[in-house]
């Protein structure tokens, strides 16, 4: 109960964020560093593909991150609209730009799959329609967000249009399976055994909990600056941006001293 | 019934709502959204004569004919059940191979040929070093594709995470 009343408010939100970023960049850092030459270089060619399937281990991660972070922008549209909690409206705020950005990706490196080894860069098929819809449905997101100027009031609408694109989360994953497609069909989810060599699967599963990491590191950062500026007129961030300017170690609040923040820890995500 | 319960149910309703309107749309474009008809589909007549459509299905082994002359080339596609002719005039896909799945957009001329005017190719879900391949080929549980020429010294290559 302690932890949830610590992370909840926009104080302790703050405190634990910037607690953390250092060591979640050093993780992010460090899996990305083993994941790409061994994705890269280490992992064997095809026998299919040759050399070109490599761009597997950018392009599966970024589809799989663009479907959990529209799950996750609806799982807290949810809360949103059920129980109030800021938490939400704030992480939901973060998360949406990150979700869009690997929706892109993963279009962009599927495009350049799908020259080489299909012979064009898009067709029309429901998994690339439906992934496209994907990217439509965070930049609608994105545009209500930023049409509405009261932060509770966008929250709320977000919410909804969050719940609604849901829907297309399982038309993509099951696009391959419902309908003849261009796009082959899943090779990590299927039920019996993965259709991927183990020296292939593992560097792919690693590299996607690296872009997790990353993503997980970067939502945190904005939701941490997202809130702050949401309470930018409270005295304790008034305080906060003081501590920063002047001494390299500010108090935490005058009224009820805590443990002190670095002032360079406000500064890092901006 | 509390505020927040109401809310719980209204929330819930949009979600309920929103499936249920997708559940009904996309089965009632379901036919639209195939992406292409399988041998078996054109042999049964349900693929339309006079429209643009897309054939997919394993190119016959041996079946390639290429015009020395030209890029011309004819052969048969199939889903282990029917055939379907094939006649294409230009560049193929580098995966174009006997065995391959691909899909040809075109329409059906009066000769049950379809005339192709774009071959793509598909690729299946499966990845493997070519040595692995290899060995289940010879056990006749391997995929039917050949190797890919990049991958065709199957030694060289560090294999570091290898079981």
């Amino acid at each position: 109960m302690h932890l949830m009343h610590a992370i909840l408010s926009p104080k302790g939100f703050n405190r634990f964020v910037s607690r953390w970023i250092g060591p979640l960049w050093a993780v992010t850092l460090l899996m990305l560093a083993i994941g790409l030459p061994w994705a890269l270089v280490i992992a064997p060619t095809d026998y299919q593909q040759g050399e070109s399937y490599r761009i597997i281990f950018l392009h599966v991660p970024s589809a799989w991150l663009s479907l959990m972070g529209y799950t996750m922008l609806a799982s807290l549209g949810f809360v949103v609209l059920v129980w109030r909690v800021k938490l939400a409206e704030v992480m939901a705020e973060a998360i949406a730009p990150v979700g869009a950005a690997f929706t892109l990706l993963a279009l962009i490196t599927g495009s350049l799959w799908g020259r080489p080894m299909w012979g064009t860069y898009w067709v029309w098929d429901a998994r690339l329609t439906s992934e496209l819809v994907l990217l439509f449905l965070y930049l609608g997101w994105m545009a209500l967000s930023q049409a509405i100027e009261d932060r509770r009031a966008a929250a709320k609408a977000c919410g909804v249009l969050a719940l609604i694109g849901v829907v297309d989360i399982p038309i993509v994953h099951f696009s391959v399976e419902w309908w003849n497609t261009l796009h082959q069909g899943p090779t990590v989810t299927r039920l019996d055994r993965p259709a991927m060599h183990l020296s292939m699967l593992a560097p792919l599963l690693w590299m996607y909990f690296a872009l997790f990491a990353y993503a997980a590191t970067v939502s945190l950062m904005r939701a941490r600056d997202i809130w702050l500026e949401r309470e930018a007129n409270h005295p304790w961030v008034a305080e906060l941006m003081r501590g920063g300017g002047t001494t390299p170690r500010g108090p935490d609040s005058p009224a009820r001293p805590g443990p002190p923040i670095a002032p360079r820890d406000l500064t890092a995500g901006a | 019934m509390t505020p927040r319960q109401r809310r719980f149910l209204g929330a819930f309703a949009v979600l309920a709502g929103v499936a249920t309107a997708a559940a009904v749309l996309l089965s009632a474009v379901s036919e639209n959204l195939l992406f292409f008809y399988t041998p078996s589909q054109v042999a049964a007549g349900e693929v339309p004569a006079d429209r643009t459509v897309r054939v997919g299905g394993l190119v016959v082994s041996g079946s390639i004919e290429r015009n020395p002359d030209s890029l011309a080339v004819r052969f048969q596609v199939t889903d282990m059940a029917r055939v379907v002719p094939v006649s294409y005039e230009g560049i193929l896909p580098d995966l174009f191979r006997e065995g391959q799945g691909i899909i040809a957009q075109g329409r059906i001329d009066a000769n049950g040929v379809f005339q192709a005017t774009e071959v793509l190719a598909k690729h299946d879900e499966n990845y493997m070093p070519p040595e692995v391949a290899a060995t289940l080929a010879m056990k006749g549980e391997g995929p039917l594709a050949p190797v890919h020429p990049d991958a065709r010294p199957a030694d060289a290559r560090p294999t570091g995470a290898q079981p």
